[in-house]
């Protein structure tokens, strides 16, 4: 059983269908790509995945477990974890305490635990700033572990949010168009952070992207959306060589 | 009294309330701040036309054109001043200056005419009129016709001026307004013009029907006018209206039939049931953060 | 790194250490000044009112630095503690005689009180946002205001009796006695209140002020503060953390207010001391204190209640309350107006430059 099944999963604004028929299903450890042109309702599938947006048809099922139409905080706890297209950071925090939060439902002690100081609190605390050092570093931020989040550059803000969306323990990582902004340097650094964390964490990645240098490089499956429908689906040379995306990409 | 009696008297107090809260929408709806002076400008309105018409003897026509003139140029003055500079600040600062500016005009107030309560004498001397049972005093026509005829006035400026469509435009996008050539500092320094010369008119009715006058005045009236532009949806003309009208109504029967002394915490009570079933107020758009 | 990590706890326990050591110092200043007798009887009696200031302070600072929502009600709650804690100690006025150990309970109680209905209102009213959620607490804090002045509450051999109508709803036999008397409201308190409880109190707000900034749970309030859809995504359940901080922030308004009424003959619920306009004192207190700065909000409470009595001591007495405006809205046009920023900027980089480059020192 794939982890992530996705079965005729559908919505509509209005009178606008934004998903039509949605089946995907993501075997674990895969890294799958979600491509097609602005406006196809690649960011709108994602936030159908995370609870965001609750669908008007179609089932979700995560390892097994129905999350369909459960709110944000059950489908991160139950296992989806994701970056924004537009960074999200909690910028007036630190980048550590960025990645704390993250680390926030896995690591419990009570509010008054925290205010009287008693010794579980001390003992989460350090044990948070161990794991979250520790993340730190995979992705070469300890250095700025005490820095403003809002202060880091572009693309260490992505790696930022990607560390932090990994401290949930996450099963499914959903990457909403992480090369935005990047140039191609960048661009090949992250793939390389890509891979890593693939491997680093056994982790099963779903990523949206426009680069596609970066898709073709690192993606294992591809779906193709257009106007909220699947145009094509399968490995990722096949996909890209579907005249049917080549004319949807392209233009006749 | 009769229901209908009350109707009219709630109406009444509705329609001062709908003038006041007419400046407090607008000035929102375009320079997305709270102006929390805007209730002291009514006093300064009603003290100006107190001091034309019992000090100085003028008739009362003179006394409110007066008071329109001074509050209009006293609302440019203080954006011109506390505000405009605070553009593109937080929120919370502009409001806390707001404040600044509130305590600012009081204190005026009282040291220039003093702490005592002044009788004001009304702008309108004639009425009332018997109607069947009804008893309908010469400021209650006045107020609620003077309403209607500001909401028609400002409705049709809004929609057919080239001055009230940039008002519209720098209200849906001010950086858009600029691209397009609007002059967004003059928009706002007029509508601050605008509320500010409505605020004496509302002064000059407000002080006519409860004829008292201190530098506190208009604290609780532009209070109440804020909650009736927040009810009816802020930044919407309509619904400064319809919030306005309908606050004075329930404020009126709320001390008719329950209790003279709740009844501000019935407006209170209603506004808070009205906002958490429909959080944007009765005729607000409903804006939704995108992810 | 170990040492780095170090470096970084100290940081911030050194930072509310530095706020505590603060308010222990003004306490022994104070403390000197009224052994050797050199200080006006005014100044004595703003002593408790400074610490229930700086405690409303502390507490909104919560609510608005932390948590990021504005809230205009904060003398709502105040005024509920005030009520619960000046009513408990009437009515066990004869039972316990000690001072502190009265008040204590009836900061416990207050607290208890107000939290309690920070939680109900916060319930509902939380999923608002901005200036919705702001003038919502404005009326709530003005319902309670209202209500208070309404209601009487009397004692005699049978019990309680309760009406909020008037004193002769009451239905009391001739014995009885009451206790709160609608628009009159509390009189005889016992006078309670003293400079030192008053630190104290104020001590032990910081304390679970920021304790709780600095854990766990500080982080997931501000996280919401910072950015709600990026909490969510991460787990964070934002109707838990934003009632927590309300809550708390309501509950620690109560006890100010117990204070405050322990340190008045007659409890009265007015427009000046629970309406609005002490809400937005308090808020000014914060907002010049700065926003988030826990140890600003005391500081700011403190210079802007002495600064109109400093004023009346310069005999200014009329225009004080002129000066006082005048002096906001000049701070806070310098503190945060665009223009005024960039010419602070440029001249801090002219002296800058102008100094001499200290080498090889970090």
């Amino acid at each position: 059983m794939a982890l992530l099944e996705v079965k005729s999963l559908g919505i509509s604004f209005g009178g606008l269908r934004a998903v039509d028929n949605l089946n995907v299903s993501i075997e674990q450890g895969k890294l799958y790509g979600l491509i097609g042109p602005n406006g196809a309702g690649k960011t709108t599938i994602f936030n159908l995945l995370t609870g965001v947006y609750k669908p008007s048809d179609g089932f979700i099922t995560l390892d097994g477990v129905d999350i369909t139409g459960k709110s944000t905080i059950e489908i991160n706890k139950a296992g989806i974890a994701r970056t924004f297209q537009n960074i999200r950071l909690f910028k007036g925090m630190s980048v550590i305490d960025n990645v704390k939060i993250g680390l926030h439902n896995g690591n419990g002690y009570s509010t008054i635990e925290g205010i009287l100081r008693l010794p579980r609190y001390h003992k989460v605390e350090k044990e948070m700033q161990e794991k979250a050092l520790e993340l730190l570093k995979v992705f070469d931020l300890d250095s700025e572990a005490e820095t403003l989040a809002s202060n880091l550059p572009y693309g260490k803000q992505r790696k930022l949010e990607i560390a932090r969306a990994l401290a949930t323990n996450p099963k499914l990582l959903l990457l909403d168009e992480p090369a935005a902004g990047m140039n191609p340097q960048e661009t090949l650094a992250l793939m390389e952070t890509i891979q890593f964390v693939r491997k680093h964490f056994n982790m099963t990645i779903l990523l949206i992207e426009h680069d596609m240098k970066l898709v073709s490089g690192i993606c294992e499956e591809l779906t193709v959306l257009n106007f909220g429908q699947v145009l094509a689906q399968g490995e990722t040379s096949e996909v890209l060589n579907n005249p049917d995306v080549i004319k949807a990409y392209l233009g006749e | 009294m009769s229901f209908l009696q009350y109707l009219i008297n709630g109406i009444s107090l509705g329609s001062i309330y709908a003038i006041i809260a007419l400046g407090y929408t607008m000035v929102y709806g375009i320079a997305k701040m709270l102006n929390f002076a805007h209730g002291d400008v009514i006093m300064v309105g009603a003290y100006v036309i107190f001091t034309t018409i019992s000090t100085m003897g003028y008739p009362p026509i003179v006394g409110v054109i007066v008071a329109v003139a001074l509050c209009t140029v006293l609302g440019i003055t203080i954006e011109r001043i506390a505000y405009k500079p605070l553009r593109g600040a937080s929120s919370l600062a502009v409001l806390i200056t707001a404040i600044g500016v509130s305590y600012f005009l009081q204190n005026m107030a009282l040291i220039v005419f003093g702490a005592d309560t002044k009788s004001f004498n009304s702008i309108v001397k004639f009425g009332p009129f018997h109607l069947g049972g009804l008893v309908i005093s010469g400021e209650t026509l006045v107020t609620i016709v003077s309403c209607i005829i500001i909401m028609i006035i400002l409705t049709t400026f809004i929609n057919k001026t080239k001055a009230g469509q940039a008002m519209l435009a720098v209200s849906e996008d001010k950086g858009a307004a600029v691209l397009m050539g609007i002059n967004v500092n003059q928009t706002i320094a007029l509508t601050f013009a605008i509320g500010s010369g409505l605020a004496a008119i509302a002064g000059s009715l407000l002080c006519s029907a409860y004829p008292t006058l201190s530098p506190y005045t208009g604290s609780m009236p532009g209070i109440k006018a804020f909650t009736a532009a927040v009810f009816g949806g802020i930044g919407s003309i309509p619904g400064a209206f319809v919030g306005g009208i309908l606050l004075g109504v329930i404020e009126i029967f709320g001390k008719a039939y329950i209790s003279s002394q709740l009844s501000d915490a019935i407006v209170f009570a209603v506004l808070i049931i009205v906002l958490i079933v429909k959080p944007s107020g009765i005729l607000g758009k409903n804006r939704q953060e995108k992810v | 790194m170990k040492l780095r990590n170090k470096f970084k706890f100290d940081k911030r326990a050194r930072q509310s250490l530095i706020t505590y050591a603060m308010v222990i110092i003004a306490f022994v200043v104070v403390q000197i000044l009224l052994a050797t007798g050199s200080m006006t009887s005014l100044m004595k009696g703003l002593l408790v009112p400074l610490c229930v200031y700086a405690i409303l302070a502390v507490s909104l600072n919560l609510t608005v630095g932390i948590l990021g929502e504005l809230s205009l009600g904060h003398a709502g709650f105040m005024c509920i503690g005030a009520f619960t804690g000046a009513f408990f100690s009437k009515c066990v006025q004869d039972v316990i005689t000690i001072g502190w150990l009265r008040i204590s309970i009836a900061i416990i109680l207050g607290s208890a009180m107000a939290g309690l209905f920070g939680f109900l209102i916060g319930m509902p009213v939380l999923r608002l946002k901005g200036d919705y959620l702001a003038i919502v607490t404005l009326g709530f804090g003005e319902i309670i205001k209202t209500v208070v002045n309404v209601v009487y509450i009397g004692r005699d051999e049978n019990g309680f009796h309760f009406s909020i109508k008037s004193n002769m709803d009451l239905n009391m036999t001739e014995n009885g006695k009451t206790i709160v008397k609608g628009a009159q409201g509390i009189t005889g308190t016992p006078k309670d209140a003293t400079f030192t409880i008053g630190i104290i109190l104020l001590l032990v707000t910081l304390f679970i002020v920021l304790n709780l900034i600095n854990s766990r749970d500080g982080r997931a309030i501000m996280a919401i503060r910072d950015n709600r859809i990026a909490a969510e995504s991460v787990g964070i359940n934002i109707t838990k953390y934003k009632l927590m901080a309300f809550s708390i922030s309501a509950a620690l308004a109560g006890s100010a207010g117990v204070l405050y009424a322990h340190n008045l003959n007659t409890l009265t619920a007015s427009t000046n001391n629970f309406g609005y306009n002490m809400s937005i004192n308090i808020l000014v207190f914060v907002v010049l204190g700065g926003i988030g700065n826990i140890r600003g909000s005391i500081i700011g409470a403190v210079i802007l209640t002495l600064l109109p009595e400093l004023l009346r001591s310069f005999n200014l007495d009329n225009l004080r309350m002129l000066i006082y405006a005048i002096i906001l809205i000049v701070v806070m046009l310098f503190n945060s107006a665009p223009s005024f920023i960039q010419f602070r900027e440029k001249v801090t980089a002219v002296v800058k430059s102008k100094l001499p480059k200290k080498g090889g020192v970090n």
